[in-house]
């Protein structure tokens, strides 16, 4: 199966009465892994959430399709059982709901009734990828992300999306915050998730997550909009010099969405 | 204000009451003593409620029930609180105003532990019940529901700890109002000695929607030096009983007091729950979880009152109220004069899952000495959008997130709860008032 795939088609989004988003274009097939890079205030995030339907961004045009199914007339729920995953920048905390109820509701949300994990089974998948994540096991007791470091938040977002194996993982600066040990840990759970099926959108400002996890292509986005589209030499040329041969090429002189 | 007495029970009544369960000449005075002043007293007056139409006087005040031998008797509602798979050797069952069973270990018997209802105890053990019986925590003239308490008192336990003794297995107490206008006016008295510890937890049952009585209870908590108490409750009378309930702890040098209290009564209910941090370093941490429904009105006070040097106290009130119910969440943080180096902390949080209820949340900080640390945060709103958003965006269903959220939000006390079965049955009672 070659998995699934998200389109996104000219998308506007507001917040607040503000437009951030002035019509992306962007396309994973299933098997691939998209970086979108940009500098702060690019609206690479609004992409994000938007995809994933934050209640505080409204899309006022454009169209979200995972495999030809409109997503954004769908609720959130619905989207993630429709396969897609979005791991945050700034997960909740959410106090007496332990990691692991937390984990397993998630699970079974995207399982009939009547077909729902063993508990044996789950817990043994947990313990194996807690493992692969270097977390301590008592954060599957923990109440969910409630005094998590900032790097136990972002490596219980990529648990997550071990253990829920979505059709099309959205990681919105997955490696802010992260030291360098704690990079490559994250990465290497994320190296895993790779196979023919599972397709990846990869947020982030920074080259060196991209050192780790190799995009198969590279976005720069510019002004709420993707304005260069490459292969992983973009992102390496984007470390080495910066993203203001890209401004000088397209004559954009303020890169954030006010301008 | 006049207060209007027309109270069916005068001096005759109570002397006869008093004597037919052969009790101590002491008693019988503090009774008939109480009544005169509940004649005199007023109302408490907690803040922001009006209680003076409630009924805390139309009830029925003795009604007899069946012992049973057997805790197979029992109908399922009751065995609900009792774990199955484990013996509960300590255990008292109140039905009405009679003690329908009651066990205690062999061992901690031997030991000097008492756990028995308050009428046995006040035939033998008269001297020691006497000691502490209103005298630290809770007095007779408080206002006119201490004194009707006093003077009117029909059940209850009262549970002794000797020094040193430590007590691991949970002694348990229920209270089942199985009669629709039975009263129950009960007085648990907890005294732990130097250096013992005890955890005690208690439910209280009715099933009576439509006819009306009323229920006045007052719990003292006394922990010497270096005792610890860890006291556990699930309310849950019906709509019909009208609730008054005062647990009060006083806690001397090195001594902690622990409150978990799951406040689910349906009917109108007025909580009091007061600890006086008497001895340096003593601590206590009160945690009360409560859910508003229906026209429900209800009012909480949660008070830590420090005079120990270091002492520590922890407030912790949330609330979710529904329909068109009220609540008022009082917390009090007090630091009286010379209890230097003294930590006041309160939380108190309301969630509101309708636009028709109301919930206050009054964080309140009396601080009189300057060496201290305090600290209060209080919120009320609705389920955060981002939270539920958080979760939806895992494939949970908007009703299974909030379900989650709002278990998370109780769950305070129900996870600080001994007894399993307890806890259990407290989980089902939040699930049946929430949804």
């Amino acid at each position: 199966m070659a998995g699934s795939t998200l389109e996104i088609k000219d998308l506007h989004v507001e917040i607040e009465g503000q437009e951030i988003l002035k019509g992306v274009n962007l396309t994973i097939n299933g098997g691939e892994f998209h970086a979108v890079m940009g500098p702060n205030g690019t609206g690479k995030s609004t992409l994000a959430s938007a995809i994933m339907g934050h209640p505080k961004y409204e899309v006022t045009k454009g169209e979200v399709l995972l495999d030809g199914e409109n997503v954004l007339e769908m609720e959130v729920d619905e989207r993630a059982q429709a396969g897609l995953f979005l791991a945050m920048q700034y997960p909740s905390e959410i106090s007496g709901v332990t990691n692991s109820d937390f984990l397993r509701s998630s699970i079974n949300a995207h399982r009939e009734e009547g077909d729902e994990i063993s508990l044996m089974k789950f817990i043994k998948d947990m313990d194996a990828k807690m493992d692969t994540l270097d977390m301590d096991k008592n954060m599957a007791q923990r109440y969910l992300n409630e005094g998590f470091s900032g790097g136990e938040k972002k490596r219980n977002e990529i648990l997550q999306l071990m253990m829920i194996e979505p059709a099309i993982a959205i990681l919105d600066e997955i490696d802010s915050g992260l030291d360098i040990d704690a990079l490559k840990v994250v990465a290497q759970g994320i190296n895993e998730m790779r196979n023919d099926s599972f397709g990846c959108l990869i947020i982030t400002h920074y080259q060196r997550l991209l050192n780790y996890i190799t995009p198969d292509k590279v976005h720069v986005m510019m002004q709420g909009r993707v304005v260069k589209s490459g292969g992983p030499e973009l992102s390496q040329r984007l470390e080495a010099e910066g993203y203001d041969w890209i401004k000088q090429e397209l004559g954009i002189e303020d890169e954030t969405v006010n301008a | 204000m006049t207060v209007e007495v027309s109270l069916p029970y005068d001096k005759e009544y109570v002397t006869q009451f008093s004597q037919g369960l052969q009790e101590p000449e002491w008693m019988k005075n503090l009774r008939l003593n109480a009544l005169e002043k509940s004649e005199s007293l007023s109302l408490p007056k907690p803040d922001k409620t009006n209680i003076s139409k409630w009924n805390f006087t139309e009830f029925d005040h003795h009604v007899k029930s069946d012992r049973i031998d057997s805790l197979d008797e029992l109908p399922l509602e009751i065995k609900d609180f009792l774990d199955e798979e484990k013996d509960q050797p300590n255990l008292v069952i109140q039905r009405n105003h009679t003690v329908a069973y009651a066990t205690i270990d062999q061992q901690l018997k031997d030991l000097g532990v008492i756990f028995t209802d308050i009428a046995t105890a006040l035939r033998d053990h008269s001297d020691l019940v006497e000691k502490y019986y209103m005298n630290d925590a809770v007095h007779v003239d408080e206002h006119r529901l201490t004194a009707l308490h006093a003077a009117l008192m029909n059940g209850g336990i009262f549970l002794y700890i000797p020094k040193d003794v430590q007590i691991e297995d949970p002694m348990q107490a229920i209270f089942w109002q199985e009669d629709s206008k039975a009263s129950l006016i009960n007085h648990i008295l907890v005294v732990a000695e130097e250096n013992s510890s005890v955890t005690y937890v208690e439910n209280y049952i009715s099933h009576n929607k439509e006819e009306k009585t009323s229920a006045n209870i007052v719990t003292e908590v006394i922990a010497k030096d270096g005792a610890k108490v860890s006291f556990g409750a699930v309310d849950n009378f019906d709509a019909g009983t009208t609730v008054y309930t005062n647990r009060r702890g006083v806690a001397y040098r090195d001594a902690v007091i622990e409150w978990a209290l799951g406040q689910m009564n349906e009917g109108d209910t007025v909580s009091e729950n007061i600890t006086h941090l008497i001895g340096d370093n003593s601590h206590s941490n009160a945690k009360t979880v409560a859910i508003g429904r229906g026209k429900q009105k209800q009012n909480f006070t949660a008070n830590i009152t420090h005079f120990g040097k270091g002492s520590d106290g922890y407030i912790l009130q949330h609330g979710v109220m529904k329909d068109k119910a009220s609540a008022i969440f009082n917390g009090i943080g007090k630091i009286e004069h010379g209890a230097s180096k003294s930590n006041a902390e309160q939380e108190s949080r309301v969630l509101m899952l309708s636009s028709d209820a109301r919930g206050d949340a009054n964080p309140i900080l009396l601080i009189d000495e300057d060496d201290v640390t305090a600290g209060h945060a209080a919120s009320v709103g609705r389920v955060d959008p981002i939270q539920l958003y958080y979760l939806m965006s895992r494939g949970i269903s908007r009703f299974e997130a909030e379900r989650l959220i709002i278990h998370g939000f109780l769950a305070p006390v129900v996870n600080q709860l001994p007894v399993e079965a307890v806890k259990r049955q407290l989980r089902q009672v939040i699930e049946r008032k929430v949804y």
